[in-house]
C-alpha cells in the first residue's frame, strides 16, 4: 500500500532548550532537577514538593553522589518524581519499578537505587514484587509516598485507602480494610521501616538518610495530603488544613511493633522508625551461596564440555 | 574463568541448553526468569552457568518482574536475557512495550508450546508468532528469530543479541517445544569466529547528547546508568531527550521511530533460507521444528523429480516480503505448514497478492506435520 503521512516536525534541541528557564541553577536544589523540567505538574497542596526535596536534602547530608545514583518510579503522581530528578532516572511501568530497579541494583552495586513511587503502584498492582524484593533483601530504597488513593487518575479506592473512607470508586465509602504498609514491609523481611508524614520533614530527611546507610531494603512510608483526590470526598479541607491534621493526630512512637500502627481515617497516625536491623542482602548470599561455590566447581572440572 | 564464557568445541545438548549457552557466548551476564515448561530448562542452564562466569542469575517471582528486570539489567549496562512459553510471554508483553518504547537491547526467548492459556504445556506450538509481532500495545517495530535445531538456538540466540544492540530494543527467540527439547550435536565456535556486536558508549558531551535521537537510521548509543549523562528513561512519549512530552507532534516522531527503525533495516537483518527455490512450482513456507518436516518433503519430491521448493524462514519478523512477492509471481501456490491455525499464512497471502494459491496446513498443536501429508499437499500443485 501507499503510506501519506503527516509532516514530521525535526526535534529542534535550540528551540526546546530555549524553553529551559533562564533562572535555571539560582536555587540550591537545582543542581538536583533536570533542567526544563520545573514547573511540575503536581496539583496546589500535594505533598510530593515535600517528599522530592526530603529526598534531595538526604542526598545533600549525605554527600550521595548524583553521578552514583539513580531512582526508579512507576506510574501514577508519584512516578512522575524521577522525571524532575537530574540523575540516571527510569520512569516505568505500572507496578513494575521494584523488579526494573532489582536488576539494576544487581548488575551495578556501586549504584544507590532509590524507588520512588505511590502506595497504588507498589502495594496493588506492584504488592508482589514489593514483598519478594524485601524477602530478598535487594539493596534498594524504597520511598513510598501514600495519599491514600490513586490521584492521578482521579481519586479512586487503594488498598491505602482506610475503611469507610470516601473515593470515586466507593462514593458511599470503603468496604475494605486497608494495608497497614510497615507492618506489611516488615514481615516481608525489610531491614529498616519508618513512617513520617510530610509534616515531619526533617524527621523525613532523617529517615532517608539512614536508609542510604543501609544495605538491604530499606521502605520509608511518608503519608502525604492529597487534597485533590482524597481531601476533597472525605472533607479534609486543603492541604495545609491536613497538614494541620497530620500535627494534631501524629505521635512519634520510634520503635513501635510495625503491627500496631494501622491509620484509620482521621485517628491517630503513628508516626517513627520501626525497623532498623542488619541481615546479609541478596548479593551477599548469591556471592557466598553461589558464585564461590559454581566457580569452585568450574576450576575443578577444568576446560572443555559442559554438557 | 575467561574460557568457561565460551565453551568452543562440539556438545551434545537440547536446543534450551543452546539457546542459553549462545546468550552467554553473546556476552549476556544477567537472567531473569521463570519456571514454565518447555523453556524452563533454558533458566536451568543460565543458573548453572552465569555465576561461573561473573553474571547473575535470578529467579523473579513472575514473568512480569522477570522483563522488568532484565530491562533493568540492560540499562545498568549489562547484556541480558529471559526464557519463557506462551503463558509467560504473554506477561511479558507489558514490559516488551517498555523496552520497545525506551529502546531497551535485551533478549527473550519463547520457547513455543500449545495455547491459548495453559493448553498443552508440555507440547509443541507455533501460536505465538502474532504475538511476538503484535503482542504489546502501540506500535512498534518487531524482530524474532526462529530456529529449527539445537545449533541455530545457539546461533540466533547470539544473532538476537547482536540485533538487540544494534537496533536498541528487545529482541525474540521464537523457539518451539520440539527445536528446544531436540538433543543435537551443538558446535560452538572459537572466538575469533565468532561475531558479537559490543554495546555502544556514546562519545558525545553530555550537553550534545540525545539519548533518543530519530533522525538517523538507527537509534543513538544507550548511556547506561551511572555514565555520567543523566537521562531519563520513560515509557511516555518523551522526546529526544527523554523528556516525557504530551503532544501529538511528539507522539508521531518518537512512534514512527520506533517502526521505521526496523521497517527502513529490513533488508538488513531479513534471513531466509531458500531451497530449490530457482524452478519452483510450488513452494512451501515454514520455520521452526516445521521447517525439517518440510525440507524432508521437498527433498522427497524432488528426488521423485518434481519442482517443489522451501522458504525457510528465519526471521518471521521482519517477514521477506520480497522473496515472496518474487516468488508469487512465477509459482502456483505457497504451501504453509504451521503448528496454528494460520498465523504465517495470513502474511504470505497479504504479501504474495491474489494471483497464486495459498495453502494452509493448520495443527492446533501436540503434534508435528508429517512430510508424507506436507507431499501430499505440494502434489496437487504440481
Amino acid at each position: 500500500m501507499k503510506v501519506r503521512y503527516r509532516a514530521l516536525h525535526p526535534f529542534d534541541k535550540e528551540a526546546e532548550e530555549r524553553h529551559i528557564q533562564e533562572d535555571h541553577g539560582l536555587h540550591p536544589y537545582d543542581e538536583y532537577l533536570k533542567p526544563g523540567r520545573i514547573p511540575h505538574i503536581w496539583c496546589p497542596g500535594c505533598g510530593l514538593g515535600i517528599v522530592v526535596t526530603a529526598f534531595i536534602e538526604a542526598m545533600k547530608q549525605k554527600n550521595v553522589p548524583v553521578a552514583q545514583s539513580a531512582v526508579v518510579s512507576g506510574i501514577g503522581c508519584t512516578g512522575r518524581v524521577a522525571g524532575y530528578l537530574d540523575m540516571d532516572t527510569y520512569h516505568t511501568t505500572h507496578g513494575r519499578a521494584i523488579p526494573f530497579a532489582t536488576g539494576l541494583a544487581l548488575v551495578r552495586q556501586d549504584l544507590i537505587v532509590t524507588v520512588f513511587s505511590g502506595d497504588g503502584d507498589l502495594f496493588a498492582i506492584g504488592g508482589n514484587h514489593l514483598i519478594h524484593a524485601a524477602r530478598r533483601n535487594v539493596n534498594l530504597k524504597v520511598i513510598c509516598v501514600n495519599n491514600f488513593n490513586y490521584g492521578m487518575t482521579g481519586g479512586q479506592v487503594a488498598p491505602t485507602t482506610p475503611i469507610d473512607a470516601r473515593t470515586s470508586t466507593t462514593p458511599f465509602g470503603n468496604a475494605e480494610p486497608s494495608f497497614n504498609l510497615p507492618h506489611l514491609a516488615h514481615a516481608a523481611g525489610a531491614v529498616y521501616v519508618a513512617r513520617w508524614t510530610t509534616y515531619h520533614a526533617r524527621q523525613l530527611v532523617h529517615s532517608i538518610s539512614q536508609a542510604f546507610d543501609k544495605k538491604g531494603f530499606t521502605f520509608v512510608e511518608v503519608v502525604a495530603p492529597c487534597p485533590t483526590g482524597f481531601g476533597r470526598p472525605n472533607k479534609l479541607g486543603s492541604g495545609l488544613d491536613e497538614m494541620r491534621h497530620y500535627r494534631e493526630v501524629c505521635e512519634v512512637r520510634n520503635g513501635a511493633d510495625p503491627s500496631e500502627v494501622e491509620i484509620r481515617l482521621r485517628e491517630k497516625i503513628i508516626v517513627g522508625t520501626f525497623v532498623d536491623v542488619e541481615r546479609p542482602d541478596f548479593m551477599e548470599h548469591y556471592q557466598s551461596l553461589v558464585v564461590a561455590r559454581a566457580q569452585a566447581k568450574a576450576k575443578s572440572k577444568g576446560k572443555g564440555k559442559a554438557a | 574463568m575467561a574460557e568457561k564464557d565460551l565453551l568452543t568445541g562440539e556438545h551434545f545438548i537440547h536446543g534450551d541448553a543452546a539457546c542459553a549457552e549462545g546468550g552467554i557466548a553473546a556476552g549476556c551476564r544477567f537472567f531473569a526468569g521463570y519456571p514454565i515448561t518447555p523453556a524452563t530448562e533454558v533458566a536451568e542452564r543460565m543458573a548453572a552457568r552465569l555465576p561461573q562466569v561473573g553474571g547473575i542469575f535470578i529467579q523473579m517471582e513472575d514473568e512480569i518482574a522477570s522483563m522488568a528486570a532484565i530491562l533493568g539489567a540492560s540499562w545498568g549496562g549489562v547484556k541480558s536475557m529471559t526464557s519463557t512459553s506462551g503463558p509467560g510471554f504473554s506477561l511479558m508483553m507489558e514490559n516488551v512495550g517498555l523496552g520497545m518504547m525506551t529502546e531497551t537491547p535485551c533478549v527473550v526467548v519463547d520457547i513455543q508450546r500449545a495455547g491459548p492459556s495453559t493448553g498443552l504445556p508440555t507440547l509443541v506450538g507455533q501460536a505465538d508468532v502474532m504475538q511476538a509481532r503484535w503482542g504489546s500495545h502501540g506500535d512498534y517495530g518487531c524482530i524474532a528469530l526462529a530456529p529449527s535445531s539445537p545449533q541455530e538456538c545457539f546461533d540466533y540466540t547470539v544473532l538476537a543479541f547482536n540485533y538487540s544492540e544494534i537496533y536498541r530494543q528487545p529482541v525474540f527467540v521464537l523457539a518451539d517445544e520440539v527445536v528446544g527439547h531436540t538433543t543435537e550435536k551443538v558446535v560452538i565456535p572459537r572466538r575469533e569466529d565468532l561475531r558479537i556486536v559490543a554495546r555502544a558508549e556514546p562519545q558525545a558531551p553530555a550537553h550534545d547528547y540525545l539519548p533518543f535521537d530519530s533522525a538517523g537510521p538507527l537509534p543513538a548509543p544507550m548511556a547506561i546508568a551511572g555514565a555520567g549523562y543523566r537521562v531519563h528513561v520513560t515509557g511516555l512519549t518523551h522526546d529526544e531527550r527523554g523528556y516525557p512530552v504530551i503532544t501529538d507532534v511528539v507522539q508521531e516522531r518518537n512512534v514512527r521511530h520506533l517502526v521505521d527503525k526496523i521497517r527502513k533495516n529490513a533488508d538488513k537483518i531479513i534471513r531466509a533460507e531458500q531451497i530449490h527455490l530457482d524452478d519452483a512450482e510450488v513452494v512451501v513456507v515454514a520455520y521452526g521444528c516445521t521447517a525439517r518436516v518440510a525440507r524432508q518433503a521437498v527433498e522427497d519430491l524432488r528426488r521423485r523429480g518434481h519442482r517443489a521448493g522451501l522458504l525457510r524462514l528465519i526471521t518471521l519478523w521482519p517477514f521477506p516480503s520480497q522473496i515472496v512477492r518474487r516468488l508469487a509471481t512465477t509459482v502456483k501456490a505457497f504451501i504453509v505448514p504451521e503448528i496454528n491455525y494460520g498465523q504465517m499464512a495470513y502474511e504470505v497471502e497479504r504479501t504474495a497478492g491474489g494471483g497464486v494459491e495459498i495453502v494452509l496446513m493448520p495443527l492446533m498443536g501436540g503434534s508435528i506435520h508429517t512430510p508424507e501429508e506436507i507431499e501430499e499437499a505440494v502434489g496437487e500443485y504440481l
